[in-house]
């Protein structure tokens, strides 16, 4: 074929991937935290500035899925049965907070279950993602054209931690979106959520950094041999900027400044994982290109892809301005 | 006895994907219905309309929610369960499924947040809008998910390279042979199934006397839909079979409960089939209506599944009891039809208190023939996933232990038993609550107070329908 289409499709699959994790990334965070908020009308604002969007956010997980099936269905094939079970903790821990949604509002003696369900289902989903996250950094065993692991490789120190991290990591994007759809006595709680967690999160991140090149001499080779470690050097340190402005942001009690700062954090994150992997698609064995599905696919699909993703973009957003301003809590849903 | 992974995971995708199509056959239908109500104002300005959309709605928002969790979970069991599946067929079926989400899943679920929150937000036309929208997005599901399933059964378009399909045709995958028939009859079945559920909560409501006008409104645009589309359903079932005779025969000739070729071939009414000694015991049948029905002529030859070596025949029990109740309710349903047609007709149907409970009986046997035709489908479809050419077994993830599969079958049972009834009964408290005035008042006051522009506008939507 005439084309090359991996590259474009790795983009676009990094560029759904990320729109995922910071948007979802809020809800679930916005979850997690829920289960800390105290006071009925503080729990009804927090749950109505996700209500009307996690949906869509959600729907993210699955063109990501779909778009990784399409692009490169060897890694699908390879990785969804190694995560095996987390993929299945994740997605039940999903409906529970999904129907939570619809629950909590419609039936108040089960309120309280409904609401453990939407804290406890949003915590253990974030927990089981990290865990597939950290699953793929650690590598795979594979055979010819199938994973030959058995279905608990996931359950090792360092998918776990990235489980913990990553609760942490959701949990400041959510409190930093609470920030800017709340007011008043939440909001002050909010802030002081986002501390603790960016805290954490700047340690996790520290944490990755040195255990992964430790753990993978090809990482380690990859950012500390010359010339890489004079192109990467800045990533490190725009990450640590970032994180000081963060914290100013937080202290000075900006509005809007610590989500844009909660999501350039994420965005470091990313590029660093990119970098190590790179171009990796099944660490440690197939490549992007190999993992590839026919030129025809790709193209197939790709072609109704770059007309529709700006429409949907398009249509998110309205959707989004249409809630605008702050959320509150008594102005019942539907 | 070991644990076997194929069967495990087997039951485990029967078990997903049964509860899942449940609920788009129920919001597909009622997403359109929805669509026409808000339509209907938007126009007329009644307030009928509102209230009945706005009574409907509020059970779509439970039911739509239930449907994407439950929706979610299908595209991972292609990875966790049929990774083999996966990497044979991703290069032809995956486009199709991304297509799905592309462009329906996207545009129901940012539609929907309008439609469900946004009625004081935005203007009416935009609320409109946003209805019809979540409409389309329902059908647009609907049919790349069953282009999918159309390609499993009637593969074309394709080349195989080492082992692997690729394609060669777009459209030909797409529109493959079944692919027109299946859309079309499960399109009508949503509708049908929904209608027969409007039906149904129209009687109670009318029964206790509760918001009757608009119980009565439901009632007769139920009916007035039914007896266009249920004459339909039957006929595009059974071109659906004719096409099943031409590209799935074993399949066919299980759902016949046909093990030897014959000519003319007789209907078989019932029997006890036996696929060990392949024969069908204590048959009743009726002669040369088979062939009637099937070849439309008055000896055309019906294959029977001795013609295929034994391990290429489908089990036969299973396709054959479940056609037959999806056929048997589609009689009644158009029985039911008919009788309610006439009754109006003679403008009885108010008083016909029978007949109000019976259509509240009959109110889940759409969901009943759904998962049967289901059934047939694609328990006929086996040994095979994809037909006459990847095996079932040689599908299924090789990393997977019999234990791993017992175990995410077992928890999505207790997880689905948990959800599932909880669910249903909201619905049924939503219903028990009935179509409400009051919001109503409060929601066209803010709408006042909101948009000081379209007071007029309003006003004369609270008037009383004329
Ligand atoms: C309200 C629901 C409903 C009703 C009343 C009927 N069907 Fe149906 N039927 C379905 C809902 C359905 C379905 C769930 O939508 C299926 C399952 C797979 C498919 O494509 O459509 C189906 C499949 C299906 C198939 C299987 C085709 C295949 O997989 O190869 C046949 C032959 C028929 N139908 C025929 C009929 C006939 C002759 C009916 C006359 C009474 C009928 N159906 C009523
Ligand atoms: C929505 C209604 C559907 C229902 C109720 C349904 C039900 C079933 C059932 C009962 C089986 C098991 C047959 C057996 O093992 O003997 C099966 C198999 C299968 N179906 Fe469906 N199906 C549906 C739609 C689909 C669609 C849309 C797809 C594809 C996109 C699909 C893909 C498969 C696959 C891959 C199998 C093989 C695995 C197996 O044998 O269990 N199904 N289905
Ligand atoms: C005949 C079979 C099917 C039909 C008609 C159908 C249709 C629908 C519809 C209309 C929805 C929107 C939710 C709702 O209305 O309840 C939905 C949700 C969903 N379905 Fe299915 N579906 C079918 C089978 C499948 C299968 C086999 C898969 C797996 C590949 C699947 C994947 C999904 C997903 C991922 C969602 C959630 C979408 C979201 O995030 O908004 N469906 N389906």
């Amino acid at each position: 074929m005439v084309l090359d289409l991996v590259p474009l499709w790795t983009i676009l699959l990094g560029l759904a991937v990320f729109y995922y994790v910071v948007f979802d990334g809020f809800d679930l965070g916005v979850g997690m935290l829920y289960g800390f908020v105290r006071g009925e009308t503080a729990r009804a604002t927090a749950m109505n500035s996700v209500a009307p969007v996690w949906d869509g956010n959600e729907t993210w997980l699955v063109f990501g899925g779909l778009g990784l099936l399409t692009a490169f269905p060897l890694a699908f094939a390879i990785i969804i049965p190694a995560v095996y079970f987390p993929i299945l903790i994740m997605l039940l821990a999903l409906i529970f907070r999904g129907v939570a949604f619809e629950f909590r509002f419609k039936h108040a003696a089960l309120r309280r279950f409904w609401d453990g369900a939407f804290c406890g289902g949003s915590l253990v989903a974030t927990f089981a993602q990290g865990v597939v996250l950290g699953t793929f950094i650690q590598g795979f065993k594979v055979e010819g054209r199938q994973f030959a692991g058995s279905s608990f490789d996931w359950l090792a120190p360092f998918p776990l931690a990235i489980g913990v991290a990553l609760m942490f990591g959701y949990g400041l994007l959510g409190a930093c979106w609470l920030i800017l759809k709340t007011e008043g006595e939440l909001q002050d709680w909010a802030r002081r959520a986002a501390g603790i967690c960016l805290i954490a999160v700047l340690a996790a991140i520290a944490g990755v950094s040195i255990w992964t090149p430790l753990a993978h001499p090809n990482i380690a080779q990859r950012w500390f041999s010359w010339p890489n470690i004079a192109f990467l050097s800045p990533v490190p340190i725009i990450t640590a900027l970032i994180a000081i402005g963060e914290w100013e942001a937080l202290r000075r009690r900006h509005e809007l400044t610590p989500f844009l700062g909660a999501i350039a954090l994420f965005l470091m994150s990313f590029a660093g994982i990119a970098i190590s992997l790179w171009p990796m698609i099944v660490p440690y064995h197939y490549t992007l290109w190999q993992a590839a599905s026919s030129a025809s696919t790709q193209a197939f699909l790709l072609i109704g892809t770059l007309f529709l993703l700006p429409v949907i973009l398009m249509y998110t957003a309205w959707s989004y301005w249409v809630f605008r301003g702050k959320a509150r809590g008594i102005a019942g849903y539907h | 006895m070991t644990l076997d992974p194929v069967l495990l995971s087997r039951l485990q995708w029967a078990w997903v994907i049964a509860w899942h199509i449940l609920l788009p056959a129920f919001t597909i239908g009622l997403a359109s219905y929805i669509a026409v109500l808000e339509g209907l104002y938007f126009f007329t300005g009644w307030n009928i309309w509102i209230r009945i959309s706005g009574f409907w709605t509020r059970i779509f928002a439970v039911s739509f929610g239930m449907g994407v969790v439950s929706g979610i979970i299908m595209p991972f069991q292609f990875g966790t369960n049929w990774s083999r599946f996966t990497d044979a067929t991703a290069d032809v079926i995956s486009p199709l499924l991304a297509y799905e989400g592309l462009m329906a899943f996207f545009l129901e679920a940012s539609f929907l947040g309008v439609l469900l929150f946004g009625r004081r937000l935005v203007p009416t036309w935009a609320h409109f809008f946003a209805a019809l929208m979540v409409a389309f997005g329902t059908l647009l599901s609907a049919f790349w998910i069953l282009a999918t399933n159309s390609w499993m059964q009637t593969p074309q378009g394709y080349k195989i390279v080492d082992g692997r399909f690729e394609p060669v045709d777009w459209a030909a995958i797409i529109f493959s042979p079944s692919f027109p028939y299946r859309l079309l009859h499960n399109v009508t079945a949503f509708y049908i199934t929904t209608a027969f559920v409007v039906m149904g909560v129209g009687a109670w409501l009318l029964r206790r006397g509760r918001a009757a006008e608009d119980a009565r409104m439901m009632i007769r645009m139920a009916l007035d839909l039914l007896i266009l589309l249920m004459p339909l359903q039957i006929f595009l079932g059974d071109q659906h079979g004719l096409n099943t005779l031409e590209y799935q025969p074993a399949k066919l000739a299980a759902i016949e409960g046909r093990y030897d070729t014959a000519q003319p071939a007789p209907l078989t009414l019932f029997g006890i089939p036996d696929d060990a000694a392949a024969t069908m015991r204590d048959a009743i049948e009726v002669p040369r209506l088979g062939s009637l029905i099937l070849t439309h002529s008055w000896d055309g030859a019906i294959k029977g599944l001795k013609e295929w070596p034994a391990d290429q025949r489908p089990p036969v029990g299973p396709p054959f009891f479940a056609f037959r109740v999806m056929v048997g309710i589609g009689v009644i349903m158009l029985v039911v039809v008919v009788i309610g047609q006439i009754l109006q007709l003679r403008g009885r149907l108010w008083d016909a208190a029978w007949y109000l409970r019976l259509c509240q009986w009959v109110a889940p046997l759409g969901f009943v023939a759904v998962i049967a035709g289901w059934i047939t489908t694609e328990v006929g479809r086996q040994p095979w996933t994809v037909y006459g050419l990847l095996r079932t077994a040689d599908s299924v993830s090789p990393s997977l232990t019999g234990a791993d599969v017992a175990w995410s079958l077992a928890f999505y049972v207790a997880v689905y038993l948990i959800m599932f009834p909880t669910g249903i009964a909201f619905m049924a408290g939503l219903v028990r609550r009935g179509p409400q005035l009051p919001e109503l008042e409060a929601e066209m006051v803010e709408i006042e107070s909101g948009r000081p522009h379209q007071p007029f506008e309003s006003a004369a939507r609270a008037a009383p329908p004329s």
